[in-house]
Protein backbone atom coordinates (compact mmCIF):
# COMPACT_ATOMS: atom_id res chain seq x y z
CA UNK A 1 0.00 0.00 0.00
CA UNK A 2 0.97 3.64 -0.25
CA UNK A 3 0.45 7.15 0.58
CA UNK A 4 -1.25 6.29 3.46
CA UNK A 5 -2.16 8.98 6.44
CA UNK A 6 -3.79 8.15 9.48
CA UNK A 7 -4.16 9.33 12.51
CA UNK A 8 -6.04 7.56 15.32
CA UNK A 9 -7.12 9.15 18.59
CA UNK A 10 -8.53 7.96 21.94
CA UNK A 11 -11.71 6.49 22.72
CA UNK A 12 -12.26 5.74 18.68
CA UNK A 13 -13.92 2.57 17.06
CA UNK A 14 -11.91 1.81 13.83
CA UNK A 15 -12.32 -0.87 11.25
CA UNK A 16 -9.52 -1.85 8.67
CA UNK A 17 -11.03 -3.26 5.49
CA UNK A 18 -10.18 -4.39 1.97
CA UNK A 19 -10.01 -7.47 0.06
CA UNK A 20 -7.99 -10.44 0.41
CA UNK A 21 -3.97 -9.69 0.41
CA UNK A 22 -4.90 -5.74 0.72
CA UNK A 23 -2.85 -5.69 3.21
CA UNK A 24 -5.24 -5.31 6.51
CA UNK A 25 -3.42 -8.17 8.48
CA UNK A 26 0.52 -6.20 7.28
CA UNK A 27 -0.85 -2.75 8.50
CA UNK A 28 -1.65 -4.14 11.89
CA UNK A 29 1.71 -5.85 12.60
CA UNK A 30 3.29 -2.81 11.10
CA UNK A 31 1.66 -0.77 14.10
CA UNK A 32 2.82 -3.27 16.54
CA UNK A 33 6.19 -3.34 15.48
CA UNK A 34 6.69 -6.47 13.42
CA UNK A 35 6.70 -5.41 9.69
CA UNK A 36 10.85 -4.81 10.77
CA UNK A 37 12.21 -2.51 7.85
CA UNK A 38 9.53 -2.89 5.48
CA UNK A 39 7.84 0.33 5.96
CA UNK A 40 9.14 3.85 4.77
CA UNK A 41 7.28 6.73 6.53
CA UNK A 42 6.69 7.87 9.94
CA UNK A 43 4.69 5.21 12.37
CA UNK A 44 4.01 6.54 16.33
CA UNK A 45 2.23 4.26 18.18
CA UNK A 46 1.90 4.47 22.49
CA UNK A 47 3.47 1.33 24.33
CA UNK A 48 0.96 -0.25 25.88
CA UNK A 49 -1.51 -1.91 23.71
CA UNK A 50 -2.69 -5.15 23.33
CA UNK A 51 -2.74 -7.25 19.66
CA UNK A 52 -4.83 -9.98 18.77
CA UNK A 53 -3.23 -11.67 15.91
CA UNK A 54 -4.62 -14.53 13.64
CA UNK A 55 -1.96 -16.77 15.49
CA UNK A 56 -3.35 -16.48 19.06
CA UNK A 57 -0.78 -18.05 21.17
CA UNK A 58 -3.07 -20.65 22.64
CA UNK A 59 -0.98 -23.91 23.23
CA UNK A 60 -2.61 -27.35 22.64
CA UNK A 61 -0.92 -29.14 25.53
CA UNK A 62 -2.13 -26.08 28.22
CA UNK A 63 -4.90 -26.30 30.06
CA UNK A 64 -7.49 -23.24 29.36
CA UNK A 65 -6.31 -21.70 32.85
CA UNK A 66 -2.71 -22.32 31.93
CA UNK A 67 -3.22 -20.75 28.85
CA UNK A 68 -3.72 -17.79 30.70
CA UNK A 69 -1.24 -18.02 33.46
CA UNK A 70 1.73 -18.47 31.17
CA UNK A 71 0.72 -16.40 27.86
CA UNK A 72 3.89 -14.78 26.52
CA UNK A 73 3.93 -11.20 26.89
CA UNK A 74 1.56 -11.00 29.89
CA UNK A 75 3.53 -8.48 31.71
CA UNK A 76 0.93 -8.78 34.67
CA UNK A 77 0.09 -11.86 37.13
CA UNK A 78 -3.18 -12.06 38.00
CA UNK A 79 -3.94 -14.40 40.55
CA UNK A 80 -6.30 -17.35 39.93
CA UNK A 81 -9.38 -16.16 40.94
CA UNK A 82 -9.36 -13.01 38.11
CA UNK A 83 -7.92 -15.91 35.66
CA UNK A 84 -11.23 -17.93 36.26
CA UNK A 85 -13.25 -15.04 35.67
CA UNK A 86 -12.14 -14.32 32.33
CA UNK A 87 -12.68 -17.68 31.45
CA UNK A 88 -16.11 -17.57 32.65
CA UNK A 89 -16.62 -13.68 30.52
CA UNK A 90 -16.38 -16.07 26.98
CA UNK A 91 -18.39 -19.11 28.57
CA UNK A 92 -15.32 -21.08 29.63
CA UNK A 93 -15.96 -21.46 32.87
CA UNK A 94 -16.70 -25.14 33.16
CA UNK A 95 -13.63 -25.86 30.71
CA UNK A 96 -10.25 -24.55 32.52
CA UNK A 97 -9.28 -27.68 33.31
CA UNK A 98 -9.38 -28.80 29.98
CA UNK A 99 -6.42 -28.93 27.51
CA UNK A 100 -6.86 -26.43 24.72
CA UNK A 101 -6.29 -29.68 22.12
CA UNK A 102 -9.83 -31.36 23.59
CA UNK A 103 -11.21 -27.84 22.28
CA UNK A 104 -12.86 -26.67 18.83
CA UNK A 105 -11.05 -23.86 16.94
CA UNK A 106 -14.03 -21.19 18.10
CA UNK A 107 -13.12 -22.37 21.90
CA UNK A 108 -9.27 -22.17 21.50
CA UNK A 109 -10.18 -18.56 20.12
CA UNK A 110 -12.02 -17.67 23.23
CA UNK A 111 -8.88 -18.69 25.70
CA UNK A 112 -7.06 -15.95 23.55
CA UNK A 113 -9.95 -13.35 23.67
CA UNK A 114 -10.24 -13.84 27.93
CA UNK A 115 -7.05 -11.49 27.83
CA UNK A 116 -9.25 -9.05 26.53
CA UNK A 117 -10.86 -9.11 30.11
CA UNK A 118 -7.89 -9.22 32.05
CA UNK A 119 -6.52 -6.00 29.89
CA UNK A 120 -5.88 -2.52 30.92
CA UNK A 121 -3.88 -1.63 27.78
CA UNK A 122 -5.89 0.99 26.39
CA UNK A 123 -5.14 0.15 22.60
CA UNK A 124 -6.39 -2.92 21.53
CA UNK A 125 -5.31 -4.59 18.33
CA UNK A 126 -7.58 -6.89 16.96
CA UNK A 127 -6.79 -8.74 13.48
CA UNK A 128 -10.08 -10.74 12.06
CA UNK A 129 -11.49 -11.28 16.29
CA UNK A 130 -14.32 -13.24 14.58
CA UNK A 131 -12.73 -15.60 13.08
CA UNK A 132 -14.50 -18.97 14.31
CA UNK A 133 -16.60 -17.45 16.95
CA UNK A 134 -20.39 -18.40 17.47
CA UNK A 135 -23.29 -15.85 17.30
CA UNK A 136 -23.12 -15.84 21.43
CA UNK A 137 -19.02 -15.09 21.22
CA UNK A 138 -19.63 -12.40 18.40
CA UNK A 139 -22.17 -11.15 20.79
CA UNK A 140 -19.47 -11.02 23.92
CA UNK A 141 -16.86 -9.67 21.79
CA UNK A 142 -19.09 -6.70 20.75
CA UNK A 143 -19.56 -5.64 24.04
CA UNK A 144 -16.63 -6.06 25.48
CA UNK A 145 -15.26 -3.59 22.92
CA UNK A 146 -18.15 -1.23 23.38
CA UNK A 147 -16.81 -1.13 26.51
CA UNK A 148 -13.50 -0.34 25.72
CA UNK A 149 -14.38 1.75 23.39
CA UNK A 150 -17.00 3.82 26.63
CA UNK A 151 -13.92 3.95 28.85
CA UNK A 152 -11.67 6.23 26.47
CA UNK A 153 -10.05 3.35 25.50
CA UNK A 154 -9.23 2.44 21.43
CA UNK A 155 -9.92 -0.49 19.33
CA UNK A 156 -8.68 -1.23 16.18
CA UNK A 157 -10.33 -4.13 14.30
CA UNK A 158 -9.37 -5.83 10.84
CA UNK A 159 -12.81 -7.62 9.31
CA UNK A 160 -15.01 -8.06 6.29
CA UNK A 161 -17.76 -7.40 7.89
CA UNK A 162 -18.57 -4.51 10.79
CA UNK A 163 -18.98 -4.88 14.43
CA UNK A 164 -23.24 -4.59 15.39
CA UNK A 165 -22.24 -2.08 18.01
CA UNK A 166 -24.10 1.49 19.18
CA UNK A 167 -21.09 4.00 18.42
CA UNK A 168 -19.82 5.65 15.82
CA UNK A 169 -17.49 3.37 13.93
CA UNK A 170 -14.27 4.53 11.27
CA UNK A 171 -12.97 2.73 8.72
CA UNK A 172 -9.83 2.74 6.69
CA UNK A 173 -10.54 1.24 3.37
CA UNK A 174 -7.42 -0.61 2.30
CA UNK A 175 -7.64 -0.96 -1.83
CA UNK A 176 -4.60 -3.26 -2.55
CA UNK A 177 -1.24 -2.74 -4.33
CA UNK A 178 -0.48 0.49 -5.70
CA UNK A 179 -3.98 2.32 -4.55
CA UNK A 180 -4.17 4.90 -1.47
CA UNK A 181 -6.11 3.75 1.47
CA UNK A 182 -9.28 5.95 2.34
CA UNK A 183 -11.43 6.43 5.69
CA UNK A 184 -14.90 7.03 5.77
CA UNK B 1 7.58 -7.14 35.91
CA UNK B 2 10.80 -8.11 34.04
CA UNK B 3 12.15 -10.28 36.72
CA UNK B 4 8.48 -12.66 36.15
CA UNK B 5 9.17 -12.97 32.64
CA UNK B 6 12.13 -15.02 33.06
CA UNK B 7 10.63 -17.03 35.71
CA UNK B 8 7.46 -17.57 33.37
CA UNK B 9 9.33 -18.45 30.45
CA UNK B 10 11.41 -21.23 32.86
CA UNK B 11 8.37 -22.46 34.38
CA UNK B 12 6.45 -22.65 31.18
CA UNK B 13 8.77 -24.25 28.93
CA UNK B 14 9.07 -26.86 32.54
CA UNK B 15 5.61 -27.26 32.00
CA UNK B 16 5.36 -28.01 28.62
CA UNK B 17 8.12 -30.61 28.91
CA UNK B 18 6.34 -31.86 31.31
CA UNK B 19 3.57 -32.67 28.83
CA UNK B 20 5.59 -33.83 26.08
CA UNK B 21 8.28 -35.64 27.29
CA UNK B 22 9.34 -37.12 23.95
CA UNK B 23 11.09 -33.83 23.71
CA UNK B 24 13.20 -34.44 26.96
CA UNK B 25 13.71 -38.24 26.51
CA UNK B 26 14.64 -37.84 22.89
CA UNK B 27 18.39 -36.07 23.04
CA UNK B 28 18.63 -38.92 26.17
CA UNK B 29 17.28 -41.86 24.26
CA UNK B 30 19.88 -40.67 21.57
CA UNK B 31 22.75 -40.45 23.99
CA UNK B 32 22.31 -43.65 25.56
CA UNK B 33 21.54 -45.81 21.93
CA UNK B 34 25.02 -44.20 20.53
CA UNK B 35 27.12 -45.16 23.58
CA UNK B 36 25.45 -48.57 23.14
CA UNK B 37 26.72 -49.13 19.78
CA UNK B 38 29.98 -47.65 20.67
CA UNK B 39 31.36 -51.14 21.42
CA UNK B 40 29.95 -52.69 19.11
CA UNK B 41 31.38 -50.28 16.11
CA UNK B 42 34.45 -50.50 17.83
CA UNK B 43 35.08 -53.52 19.37
CA UNK B 44 34.89 -55.09 23.50
CA UNK B 45 38.27 -54.11 24.42
CA UNK B 46 38.60 -51.95 27.13
CA UNK B 47 41.40 -50.39 26.46
CA UNK B 48 40.92 -49.13 22.65
CA UNK B 49 37.16 -48.04 24.47
CA UNK B 50 38.90 -46.23 27.27
CA UNK B 51 41.32 -44.70 25.17
CA UNK B 52 38.35 -43.25 23.18
CA UNK B 53 35.65 -42.43 25.54
CA UNK B 54 35.89 -38.90 26.45
CA UNK B 55 35.79 -38.08 22.90
CA UNK B 56 33.05 -40.79 22.02
CA UNK B 57 30.98 -38.97 25.15
CA UNK B 58 31.45 -35.34 23.76
CA UNK B 59 30.76 -35.99 20.56
CA UNK B 60 27.21 -37.95 21.44
CA UNK B 61 26.88 -35.13 24.19
CA UNK B 62 27.00 -32.19 21.30
CA UNK B 63 25.10 -34.24 18.67
CA UNK B 64 22.23 -34.67 21.21
CA UNK B 65 22.26 -30.81 22.20
CA UNK B 66 22.28 -30.60 18.05
CA UNK B 67 19.12 -32.84 17.78
CA UNK B 68 17.11 -30.98 20.51
CA UNK B 69 18.13 -27.56 19.59
CA UNK B 70 15.76 -27.61 16.97
CA UNK B 71 12.53 -27.72 18.72
CA UNK B 72 13.66 -24.39 21.35
CA UNK B 73 11.19 -22.28 19.46
CA UNK B 74 9.26 -24.02 17.46
CA UNK B 75 5.81 -24.44 18.74
CA UNK B 76 6.28 -20.90 19.99
CA UNK B 77 6.63 -19.63 16.47
CA UNK B 78 3.95 -21.70 14.92
CA UNK B 79 0.77 -21.11 17.66
CA UNK B 80 2.11 -16.95 17.61
CA UNK B 81 3.28 -17.52 21.44
CA UNK B 82 6.69 -15.63 20.03
CA UNK B 83 4.79 -12.49 18.75
CA UNK B 84 2.74 -11.93 21.80
CA UNK B 85 6.51 -12.22 23.61
CA UNK B 86 7.93 -9.37 21.17
CA UNK B 87 5.17 -7.16 20.83
CA UNK B 88 4.47 -6.77 24.77
CA UNK B 89 7.41 -5.05 25.53
CA UNK B 90 8.39 -7.44 28.09
CA UNK B 91 12.39 -7.63 28.22
CA UNK B 92 13.76 -10.11 25.39
CA UNK B 93 17.35 -10.62 26.93
CA UNK B 94 15.40 -11.94 30.01
CA UNK B 95 13.06 -14.24 27.40
CA UNK B 96 16.18 -15.29 26.19
CA UNK B 97 17.87 -16.15 29.09
CA UNK B 98 14.19 -18.42 30.30
CA UNK B 99 14.83 -20.25 27.06
CA UNK B 100 18.34 -21.24 27.45
CA UNK B 101 17.94 -21.91 31.23
CA UNK B 102 14.77 -23.99 30.38
CA UNK B 103 16.36 -26.16 27.37
CA UNK B 104 19.46 -26.60 29.73
CA UNK B 105 17.58 -27.95 32.73
CA UNK B 106 15.83 -30.14 30.46
CA UNK B 107 18.15 -31.71 28.04
CA UNK B 108 22.48 -30.89 29.26
CA UNK B 109 21.38 -31.19 32.90
CA UNK B 110 20.33 -34.75 32.91
CA UNK B 111 22.72 -35.26 30.05
CA UNK B 112 25.29 -34.77 32.45
CA UNK B 113 23.64 -36.13 35.64
CA UNK B 114 23.21 -39.85 33.32
CA UNK B 115 26.69 -39.44 31.59
CA UNK B 116 28.54 -41.46 34.45
CA UNK B 117 26.07 -44.48 33.84
CA UNK B 118 26.66 -44.67 29.92
CA UNK B 119 30.68 -43.84 30.61
CA UNK B 120 31.19 -47.15 32.36
CA UNK B 121 29.75 -49.17 28.89
CA UNK B 122 32.96 -47.30 27.24
CA UNK B 123 35.26 -48.18 30.29
CA UNK B 124 36.15 -44.64 31.15
CA UNK B 125 37.80 -44.96 33.93
CA UNK B 126 36.78 -44.24 37.38
CA UNK B 127 39.44 -40.71 38.02
CA UNK B 128 37.79 -39.52 34.68
CA UNK B 129 33.88 -39.71 36.25
CA UNK B 130 34.09 -35.92 38.20
CA UNK B 131 35.64 -34.73 35.31
CA UNK B 132 33.03 -35.72 32.63
CA UNK B 133 30.23 -34.63 35.13
CA UNK B 134 31.43 -31.11 35.88
CA UNK B 135 32.59 -30.50 32.14
CA UNK B 136 29.25 -31.57 30.49
CA UNK B 137 27.35 -29.72 33.16
CA UNK B 138 29.16 -26.41 31.75
CA UNK B 139 29.50 -27.30 28.27
CA UNK B 140 26.35 -28.18 27.88
CA UNK B 141 25.60 -24.65 28.81
CA UNK B 142 27.26 -23.44 26.54
CA UNK B 143 25.80 -25.97 24.24
CA UNK B 144 21.90 -24.69 25.23
CA UNK B 145 23.02 -21.14 24.55
CA UNK B 146 24.51 -21.59 21.38
CA UNK B 147 21.55 -23.52 20.03
CA UNK B 148 18.87 -21.35 21.57
CA UNK B 149 20.70 -18.42 19.21
CA UNK B 150 21.11 -21.01 15.86
CA UNK B 151 17.00 -21.70 16.39
CA UNK B 152 16.10 -18.70 16.77
CA UNK B 153 17.85 -17.48 13.79
CA UNK B 154 16.39 -20.22 11.21
CA UNK B 155 13.11 -20.57 13.04
CA UNK B 156 11.38 -18.58 10.53
CA UNK B 157 12.51 -21.11 7.80
CA UNK B 158 10.55 -24.14 7.08
CA UNK B 159 13.97 -26.34 6.58
CA UNK B 160 16.47 -24.97 8.68
CA UNK B 161 17.86 -28.31 10.19
CA UNK B 162 20.80 -28.25 7.81
CA UNK B 163 21.75 -24.33 7.75
CA UNK B 164 21.59 -25.21 12.06
CA UNK B 165 24.16 -27.87 11.80
CA UNK B 166 26.14 -25.27 9.54
CA UNK B 167 25.76 -22.45 11.84
CA UNK B 168 26.74 -23.86 15.20
CA UNK B 169 29.22 -26.90 14.78
CA UNK B 170 31.69 -24.15 14.33
CA UNK B 171 30.82 -22.92 17.61
CA UNK B 172 30.38 -25.71 19.22
CA UNK B 173 33.82 -27.18 18.37
CA UNK B 174 35.82 -25.76 20.51
CA UNK B 175 33.60 -26.66 23.40
CA UNK B 176 33.94 -30.51 21.77
CA UNK B 177 37.67 -30.27 22.17
CA UNK B 178 38.04 -28.25 25.74
CA UNK B 179 35.41 -30.73 27.60
CA UNK B 180 36.97 -33.80 26.05
CA UNK B 181 40.04 -32.09 26.86
CA UNK B 182 39.12 -32.12 30.34
CA UNK B 183 38.33 -35.52 30.65
CA UNK B 184 41.36 -36.99 28.93
CA UNK B 185 43.47 -34.98 31.61
CA UNK B 186 41.73 -36.07 34.89
CA UNK B 187 41.89 -39.80 33.34
CA UNK B 188 45.69 -39.47 32.59
CA UNK B 189 45.92 -37.85 36.24
CA UNK B 190 46.93 -34.42 35.13
CA UNK B 191 45.56 -31.14 36.63
CA UNK B 192 42.90 -30.00 34.90
CA UNK B 193 41.53 -27.11 37.41
CA UNK B 194 42.20 -24.02 34.87
CA UNK B 195 40.62 -25.68 31.88
CA UNK B 196 37.00 -26.06 34.22
CA UNK B 197 37.88 -22.81 35.30
CA UNK B 198 38.02 -22.03 31.24
CA UNK B 199 35.07 -23.40 30.87
CA UNK B 200 33.07 -22.28 33.28
CA UNK B 201 34.27 -18.84 32.39
CA UNK B 202 33.07 -19.28 28.69
CA UNK B 203 29.69 -21.06 30.23
CA UNK B 204 29.00 -17.47 32.22
CA UNK B 205 29.85 -15.45 29.03
CA UNK B 206 27.79 -17.47 26.76
CA UNK B 207 24.44 -17.52 28.91
CA UNK B 208 25.47 -13.25 29.65
CA UNK B 209 26.11 -12.27 25.99
CA UNK B 210 23.75 -14.94 23.60
CA UNK B 211 20.45 -13.54 25.42
CA UNK B 212 21.14 -10.30 23.34
CA UNK B 213 21.44 -11.82 20.09
CA UNK B 214 18.70 -14.12 20.57
CA UNK B 215 16.32 -12.05 21.51
CA UNK B 216 17.42 -9.64 18.36
CA UNK B 217 17.14 -12.55 16.02
CA UNK B 218 13.84 -14.10 16.93
CA UNK B 219 12.49 -10.05 16.15
CA UNK B 220 14.07 -10.26 12.85
CA UNK B 221 12.81 -13.82 12.45
CA UNK B 222 9.29 -12.45 12.93
CA UNK B 223 9.84 -9.74 10.48
CA UNK B 224 9.89 -12.39 7.21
Amino acid sequence: MSELHWQVGRGELWQIKGDNGAGKTSLLRAIVGLAGQSIEGHLSVISEFLFLGHKTGVKSDFTALENLRFQLGSTNDHDPSSLLDALGQVGLADYSDEFAYQMSAGQQRRIALARLFLSEQPLWLLDEPLTAIDVDGVGLIESLIAQQVRRGGTVIYTSHQPLKVELSTRTLHLRGRGLSPYVS
Amino acid sequence: MSHSVLGKVVMRQLLLAYRRPAAVLNPLFFYGVVVLLMPLGLGPKQAVLSEFAPGLLWITALLAALLSAEIVFRSDYDDGGLEQLVVSGDSMYLASLGYVIAHWCLTGLPLALVSPVFAQLLSLPAQGLPALVISLTLGTLILSAFGCLGTSLTVALRRGGMLLSLLLLPLEVPVLILGSGIVTRAVNGMPIEALISILAGLALLAIALTPLAIGASIKISLEV
